[in-house]
């Protein structure tokens, strides 16, 4: 059984892992030259938003004091150049980054989604859909985001404090110690909001989710809910819900809120401390007003980049895990592989065999599903597969098919171990019908020519047609150029299975494999499917794996398959007269 | 109808106004100390008035302090306390609406009011609002301070902000646009690859793999265009918004400073413009953003307005009596069922006294599900009535109706929670543990429950443990048979169990003998030992009777059994006689 606790996900695992993080950075790699041009402009855009309090400072002291008019208007016309070349600056590497991130996004989403697409179905077994999504969407805009931020929040934040320090020590070493006196006050309030407030931020997160998926329930299972009369039950559960919601976010802005306050405060503390330094120590006179103007700008300075580079950590190591689930996947395995050496399927007659098969799922290798195995078909032949739910009906298919490998025991088709052949060659002349009979959003013609791509419009048609899905086709909307909803949501779902059947056939395949594909239909459109079907299983070789008896009866041979082995083999006739496990199953559904 | 949401928390807006106010006024107040140190005492040599204005200075920042704190903590306390009491609300309304306006209002738009629409108007009562109001009352305050120091100098910085106005709406109009088309883009994208994982099988057998890929790189090219053409366009426009305040500055240096040595203005005067000048455009820049969700909140509380606006259309009538005895007979009689112009039922009726078992077969869209609905009041009858117990279930209460019959549907649903409170629902204060434990035995799930780590206890649904269709089945049955009702019906949901489990579960409630049932079915084998057994063809009761009688009529029901037990050829032949109906 597939684990599909959504839960896993929702444990972050908060830790700096060096691998991952080299990993990670090695995507910036083939844009080097880029990467190092955006340093470059950003490390002069940084110092020149620091000189340009040095200049205020020298317009106020000197010019200004000094009353020297054209000095004055030059000097503000230099502010306004260096505004200007500023803006350039970051126009230029904003424009860089812009292309490089989009770039980088786009090639690992790309490696990804090939890598997801060449993995075995039992990636696919263990995982819900909509969390291998999360990867290739959600994971990869984290990583990208993080990428970028290394480049455009870290290095110039970090810049920032550092080139701050310096020049307040130029100008006045005496002054940065009341400046440098504030940070501690800081730091705490950072450490408070960003760390503290950043894992409360993501239990809220938690609940916001819990919230969403209860809404989504009790709207999605309302006739349920109503007709259990469980209304008055289900609104008080959502009420716990609530509290905990509006509790939960309080806890997290009680925290987050503190950071404004603290930088209140260690501005109005650095402000007292200058003036008092000022006067009391330093005596400055009218002369030094502009040293007073430039560090008042530089101590607001210091506090924006400290409480970045505190959210840089927090997005790093949020999305450091994203990157990790990123890697877990690229470094897995698929689990079926051509060999070096594999040849191509040449044209298939249909005999197959197995000898001796065993199957154990990869994730349970001690659970054996199938057990020593053999059979053997002849070409053309109908192999009907019974028995309860879980014996290994459906497992017996998909190795012929090579969705899996066998364990022990092989399989030949043709005389040819298929391990040993192309996994393209074996499956393009296959037809499989499984039990989820997936319809794409499309026409409904560019469903049925998933089959076979080359297929010309009258090839469609005719496949259509043989399993009377042609009639009903022709009633819709637009015909064949009817647009299909997700999963083929506008059509019912014995409509559905006829298109997919059509899709089957139009591949002409030269084994046929339906894997209880038509359960779910009524019984009119069964009748049309079954004398669709009769036509085509005679000429080749199929297996059939079906509840119905009505679908069993007509197959050539039929396998009672229960708990991993063969347990009868036969024709109707002889199996009933054996009156054995196949007899009891019949006498359950029949009179 | 927000109002009355604020005013249920009012005293949180309250102190958090005040809060706001003395932060504002403490912020506006700032520049003014620093100008008197800078004229008294730096260039005025007043030694003795140094202490006064830095006692001022600390506690303008400890002021600062408490009251930014205050008007944070409580705005935000007030968005949450509004947002969660719509929800609240919202979520009870729902409860009580009936099918129809679940029909009208889809779960994702259902979905969209609780989530986003109640987030907006959270933001708007919360953090936004405080910052439309802070904004507002500190532009005004910044400028008629400027104004009254030196009405003059006041006039350049003023006249920047309707340039950067006017900037800043023009481009959070354009990145609305181009959001908009990044999103529909992103929804492009993730559909292919949702599509691509959820029918990973079909696309493996299909041998697609390259297909899907270059399916993908189209997409996903498109999206990085969009979005590179959307970073492109903001790596020209913020610098360029950027831009202007620097120019505003310097314009107020150069004119301030031509001021100064004119000995127009002091040089403290000077100082403390530089500071408004820098101040003053935080409130501009945010101008865009806060404007954008003001507007997108009032669309959002329009929606849900609208939303609680409706009215159920199965009401209770005020003098609707409680069902005394739940065995008893049901009763449909001359029941017709129009709905959107659609006649779905026609003229049905039947009875069924208590104990015994009703089966219905027919094709997929003749109604099957739809007397379902009705026995349950998710809809009232057209034409006709249905009786229980002789009283018409327009005179019972709904409680009474909905307990009266306990229903297995078609399409299982679970929750994400414990197996054993998913067989619970609805009764979770009442109904003991045995009571789980038996009516599992019976679904026959017991045997697979207790193979999975935690039991009774384990979480299933969608954020829980995955389920095959039978084991849903089994659940949804066991769920359906603790309930202990008047009625049980079994909507094709069986269809998911093999022969053998399936016949079991059969004997099990047939055994059940002081329970009504009606079976729906695909299959003969669940519908043969009924007492009777309808066939419905568009509708209507195309025949009825035994499964003997049935099969002598050589009619419908016989081709049925013909396709499943016999030879199909046999029911295409019924078929095509006389079953037109069946298309």
């Amino acid at each position: 059984m597939a684990i599909n606790s959504t839960k896993d996900d929702e444990d972050l695992k908060e830790s700096i892992n060096s691998a991952t993080l080299k990993r990670m950075f090695k995507f910036l790699i083939s844009y080097k030259k880029e990467t190092a041009i955006v340093v470059s402009l950003l490390f002069v855009s940084v110092v020149i938003g620091m000189i340009y309090p040095l200049l205020v400072q020298r317009i106020i002291d000197v010019e200004v004091v000094q009353e020297n008019m054209t000095g004055l208007i030059v000097m503000v016309g230099v502010v306004v150049a260096l505004a200007a070349i500023n803006m350039a600056l970051n126009i230029i590497w904003r424009r860089i980054m812009a292309t490089v991130s989009n770039d980088v996004v786009l090639s690992i989403r790309r490696k990804l989604y090939i890598h997801i697409e060449k993995l075995g179905l039992d990636f696919f077994d263990g995982r819900p859909a909509g969390k291998i999504l999360a990867r290739v969407t959600g994971d990869v805009n984290a990583l990208k985001d993080v990428l970028t931020s290394t480049i455009v929040q870290l290095i110039p934040e970090a810049l920032t404090i550092l080139i701050v320090i310096v020049l307040m020590l130029i100008v006045s070493p005496m002054l940065t110690l009341t400046a440098i006196a504030t940070i501690p006050i800081i730091m705490l309030g950072v450490f408070l909001c960003e760390i503290v407030a950043h894992k409360r931020w993501q239990i809220m997160r938690k609940k916001d989710s819990n919230m969403t998926a209860f809404v989504h329930e009790n709207v999605a299972g309302m006739g349920i809910v109503q007709s259990f009369s469980a209304q008055e039950e289900a609104k008080a559960e959502f009420d716990a819900i609530v509290d905990d919601h509006i509790y939960t976010f309080k806890k997290a802005v009680q925290v987050s809120d503190l950071f404004s306050p603290t930088v209140e405060i260690s501005y109005g503390v650095g402000m007292f401390l200058m003036y008092l330094v000022s006067v009391n120590v330093l005596h400055f006179g009218v002369e030094s007003l502009g040293t007073i103007a430039a560090f008042t700008m530089y101590i607001g300075m210091l506090f924006g980049p400290i409480r970045n580079l505190a959210n840089y950590y927090n997005k790093l190591v949020t999305n450091l895990s994203c990157a990790e689930r990123i890697f877990e996947i690229m470094d897995m395995e698929p689990l079926v592989r051509d060999k070096d050496n594999a040849q191509q399927m040449p044209q298939i007659n249909g005999a197959v065999s197995f000898e001796h098969v065993d199957f154990a799922y990869p994730d349970e290798p001690d659970k054996l599903i199938l057990k020593d195995v053999s059979f053997e078909v002849k070409p053309g032949e109908t192999i009907a597969l019974v028995g309860p739910t879980g014996a290994g009906k459906t497992t017996i298919v998909n190795l012929i098919s090579r969705f899996y490998n066998t364990a022990g025991g092989s399989i030949r088709i043709d005389g040819l171990d298929i391990s040993d052949v192309t996994v393209q060659s074996l499956r393009t002349q296959m037809g499989i019908m499984t039990q989820d009979n997936y319809l794409f959003s499309g026409s409904v013609m560019d469903n049925i020519r998933y089959g076979r791509l080359d297929a010309t419009d009258e090839e469609i048609i005719a496949a259509a047609k043989s399993v009377h899905a042609h009639e009903f086709i022709m009633k819709l909307e637009k015909g064949y150029e009817t647009m299909l909803g997700e999963r083929g949501g506008n059509l019912s779902i014995g409509q559905r299975q006829l298109i997919a059947f059509a899709r089957t056939l139009v591949r002409d395949p030269s084994i046929l494999i339906l894997d209880e594909a038509t359960a779910n239909i009524d019984t009119a459109t069964e009748i049309l499917v079954q004398q669709g079907i009769e036509k085509l299983l005679s000429k080749k070789t199929s297996f059939v794996v079906a509840h119905r008896l009505s679908t069993i009866r007509n197959a050539d041979r039929i396998l009672v398959i229960d708990e991993g082995g063969i347990l009868e083999s036969g024709t109707h006739g002889e199996l009933m007269q054996k009156r054995g496990a196949y007899y009891n199953l019949y006498a359950s559904q029949a009179m | 109808m927000i109002r009355r949401y604020v005013m249920r928390t009012w005293w949180r807006y309250l102190l958090g106004s005040v809060g706001l106010l003395a932060s504002t006024a403490l912020d506006i107040w700032f520049p003014i100390i620093t100008m008197n140190i800078v004229d008294e005492v730096i260039v005025g040599g007043e030694y003795d008035k140094l202490w006064p204005n830095l006692l001022c200075i600390l506690a303008a920042g400890v002021g600062r302090m408490l009251f930014q704190y205050l008007k944070e903590f409580l705005y935000d306390m007030g968005g949450c306390h509004v947002a969660d009491n719509v929800r609240r609300d919202l979520m009870g309304h729902f409860y009580k609406m009936s099918r129809s306006f679940f029909k009208r209002n889809n779960t994702g738009e259902l979905m969209a009011r609780v989530k986003d629409d109640a987030s907006k108007i959270w933001d708007i009562t919360g953090f936004a609002g405080m910052l439309i109001i802070e904004a507002s009352c500190y532009l005004v305050g910044v400028i008629v301070c400027m104004l009254l120091l030196d009405f003059r100098l006041a006039l350049v910085p003023i006249a920047f902000l309707p340039v950067l106005g006017v900037m800043v709406m023009k481009l959070e109009k354009k990145l609305d646009v181009v959001y908009g088309e990044i999103s529909e883009e992103n929804a492009a994208l993730t559909r292919v690859i949702e599509e691509n994982i959820s029918g990973v099988r079909t696309v493996k057998a299909f041998c697609a793999e390259n297909f899907e890929i270059e399916k993908f790189d189209k997409r996903n090219e498109l999206y990085n265009e969009l979005n590179i053409r959307q970073a492109r366009y903001m790596a020209v426009a913020e610098p360029v918004i950027n831009f202007i305040p620097k120019i505003m500055q310097a314009c107020v240096l150069l004119v301030g400073g031509i001021m100064a040595i004119n000995h127009g203005i002091s040089y403290g005067l000077l100082v403390a413009f530089m500071q408004y000048a820098s101040n003053i455009v935080w409130p501009i820049e945010n101008m865009g953003w806060l404007l954008n969700t003001l507007s997108s909140a009032i669309a959002s509380h329009r929606k849900i307005m609208k939303i609680f606006a409706e009215k159920s259309d199965i009401e209770e009538k005020a003098d609707a009596v409680n069902l005394e005895d739940m065995r008893c007979t049901l009763e449909f009689r001359n029941v017709s069922f129009t709905l959107e112009d659609t006649q779905i039922l026609k003229d049905v009726s039947f009875e069924i006294e208590n104990g015994k078992t009703l089966g219905i077969m027919g094709s997929t869209g003749t109604g099957k599900s739809m007397i379902v609905n009705l026995i349950e009041r998710f809809h009232d009858v057209s034409e006709g009535a249905i009786l229980i117990g002789g009283i018409d279930i327009r005179d019972l209460t709904l409680k009474s109706v909905r307990d009266y019959s306990s229903v297995v549907t078609q399409d299982i649903f679970l929750f994400s929670d414990t197996i054993k409170e998913n067989v619970k629902l609805g009764r979770k204060q009442t109904l003991s543990d045995s009571a789980v434990n038996y009516a599992l035995d019976k679904a026959h799930a017991s045997e697979f429950v207790k193979k999975i780590t935690g039991g009774y206890d384990a979480v299933i649904g969608e954020r829980g443990i995955g389920l095959s269709g039978g084991q849903k089945q089994r659940l949804s049955i066991a769920r359906a048979l603790s309930k202990e009702a008047g009625l049980l019906i079994m909507d094709d949901s069986t269809s998911a169990l093999d022969m053998e489990t399936e016949a079991d579960i059969q004997k099990e409630i047939a055994a059940k003998k002081d329970m009504s049932k009606i079976i729906i079915g695909h299959r003969i084998s669940s519908v043969k030992d009924a007492d009777e057994i309808i066939v419905l063809s568009d509708g209507q009761i195309a025949e009825r009777g035994t499964h003997e009688e049935l099969l002598a009529k050589k009619g419908l029901y016989y081709s049925t059994y013909e396709a499943q037990y016999g030879n199909y050829k046999e029911a295409l032949k019924v078929m095509e006689g006389g079953g037109e109906s069946w298309q």
